[in-house]
């Protein structure tokens, strides 16, 4: 594994790895010391073209629990905004000397190009390209739910917790824009790669071309879905107006009232079926207040559980002797 | 390609046995002591230890208060040259290592580089008051100022040798054989 781009490409063996080197590095985090020597003396770099919040934190945070160095780069206030092109600020930034790169860009398929274009030789991580993939956010995601359905502390630090497993036989929902949603392209196929059988309820305007070629399930009524399927967990997606430039529901009423995640909704749920939303989230819109502050609600696991999965990551990709292929 | 037997089953367990009496003797029993085993093989036998030096002090029960495993993986100091390697779990007892004696148990001693990577992982985890070494095999070959404080057999080799350890939890059997060399 030289880059994490997406996780179509990302064989079942490397996701659970990932996803058990995360069970340790979570270990870490309630450590008298909580730093791991592992990227002493390197430098990544956060290559933000579009903004974050979470993501950003995060993978910052993951570097610099494992000692790197760590250079952030945001558009907004760079020379991009004085029309400096792709390819010159990514040979500054090679200049400069980065070993791995984690790119955010609002065009699809820009870390792909970064990874092969030859104009910096580094790992790259994808961590968000337009509306294509979000691969680090799937893995938290699947980490998540490992967790919660084996049956352990859903984040934190866990003795024996579920390593070498997959999400086989696991129902999950995601529900709403999944157009738009790069998490829900790489869910899509992380959880099915894992054995989870995945399941997508959105309004067929919120539906991408070729969805039918997708391992999924398909409904078009969140009600019937609900009613008819018994779900181990329910996966709520940000309705994106920034990238909303056509008219794909009548107005947010009725969006809110069709496809929001309310407090009945909730009520008639089974009591173990677990929330999850990759935020940040319009409340009381695509999730009501109930449903995102609800016991069973993974959303801020998810947020914790992304430093010890990018940890992962970048020790996947960071450290090691390996022939690469392409 | 020859192959020795250097110990078998009950030498093994001799060896074992010797140095679980060693490290009471040396700790004035069995108070504030903690086994820390480095994976994988170091693992089981500081399980064992941990059995023979619990049943010794007459309470057999305490056994699994007494040890633990240690990963070095993340402080190794071949992470970037060396070929790609997986994480495995570290486990502490619940009451910690601080201001106890900790014996790092290995089967082979060789460069030494693993325990130095050891030393480091131990000072993120707390402070310990003693730290000891307990290896099955001192093959020699040092590349660092690290010796061990109770070993199982000292085990004259040739650089260009192997020292295979076999244990029953994980191989099946129990022994250590050396192969390889110049014939």
């Amino acid at each position: 594994m030289k880059h994490l781009l997406d996780t179509v490409s990302l064989s079942r063996e490397d996701a659970i790895s990932i996803l058990d080197i995360a069970e340790e590095m979570a270990q870490v985090s309630e450590r008298e010391v909580k730093k791991l020597p592992v990227l002493r003396g390197r430098t990544v770099v956060n290559l933000f073209f579009e903004d974050s919040t979470r993501t950003r934190l995060s993978f910052e945070a993951a570097a610099k629990r494992l000692s790197a160095d760590v250079l952030n780069f945001s558009a907004k206030g760079s020379s991009v905004s004085k029309g400096e092109s792709l390819q010159d600020t990514i040979q500054t930034i090679s200049a400069m000397g980065a070993d791995a790169l984690v790119v955010r860009h609002p065009g699809s398929g820009t870390p792909h190009r970064l990874a092969h274009t030859g104009w910096i030789d580094v790992p790259v991580v994808n961590a968000g390209d337009g509306t294509h993939e979000h691969p680090t956010q799937a893995l938290l995601d699947a980490f998540t739910l490992r967790r919660a359905l084996g049956g352990f502390c859903a984040s934190g630090a866990v003795k024996d917790g579920p390593r070498g497993r997959g999400l086989d036989g696991a129902k999950v929902a995601i529900v709403g824009d999944v157009l738009h949603s790069r998490v829900a392209r790489s869910n899509v196929h992380l959880l099915a790669n894992l054995g989870a059988e995945v399941h997508l309820i959105a309004p067929p305007t919120l539906l991408p071309w070729g969805v039918e070629t997708w391992p999924v399930t398909l409904h078009y009524d969140l009600d019937e879905a609900l009613h008819s399927e018994e779900f181990a967990a329910v996966m709520m997606l940000r309705v994106q107006h920034e990238r909303m430039h056509e008219s794909f529901f009548p107005n947010e009423r009725e969006y809110a009232r069709l496809w929001g995640l309310s407090a009945a909704r909730l009520a008639g749920l089974p009591k173990e079926t677990f929330i999850m939303h990759p935020g940040p989230m319009n409340r009381g819109f695509e999730i009501s207040a109930a449903a995102a502050d609800s016991p069973r609600a993974l959303i801020l696991d998810q947020v914790e559980n992304g430093v010890s999965v990018r940890m992962a990551v970048l020790y996947r990709l960071l450290t090691g002797q390996e022939e690469t292929n392409d | 390609m020859t192959q020795r037997t250097v110990l078998d089953a009950p030498d093994m367990k001799r060896a074992m046995t010797r140095i679980a009496h060693e490290i009471i003797e040396s700790n004035k029993g069995s108070d504030d002591l903690v086994l820390l085993g480095i994976p994988r093989r170091g693992v089981p036998l500081a399980t064992r230890l941990a059995e023979q030096i619990a049943s010794i002090s007459g309470r057999p029960e305490m056994a699994s208060e007494l040890v633990g495993s240690l990963d070095i993986t993340m402080y190794r100091d071949d992470l970037r040259s060396g070929a790609y390697r997986a994480p495995e779990p570290t486990t502490i007892p619940a009451e910690g290592i601080d201001a106890k004696t900790v014996v790092l148990v290995d089967d082979v001693l060789f460069s030494g580089r693993t325990i130095r990577a050891a030393l480091d992982a131990l000072s993120d985890l707390g402070r310990p008051s003693k730290v000891r070494l307990a290896v099955l095999v001192d093959r020699g070959h040092r590349d660092l100022p690290i010796r061990a404080d109770h070993v199982g057999k000292n085990l004259p080799t040739s650089s260009s040798e192997r020292v295979n350890v076999s244990l029953a939890e994980i191989d099946g059997d129990d022994g250590v054989t050396i192969s390889g060399g110049r014939e």
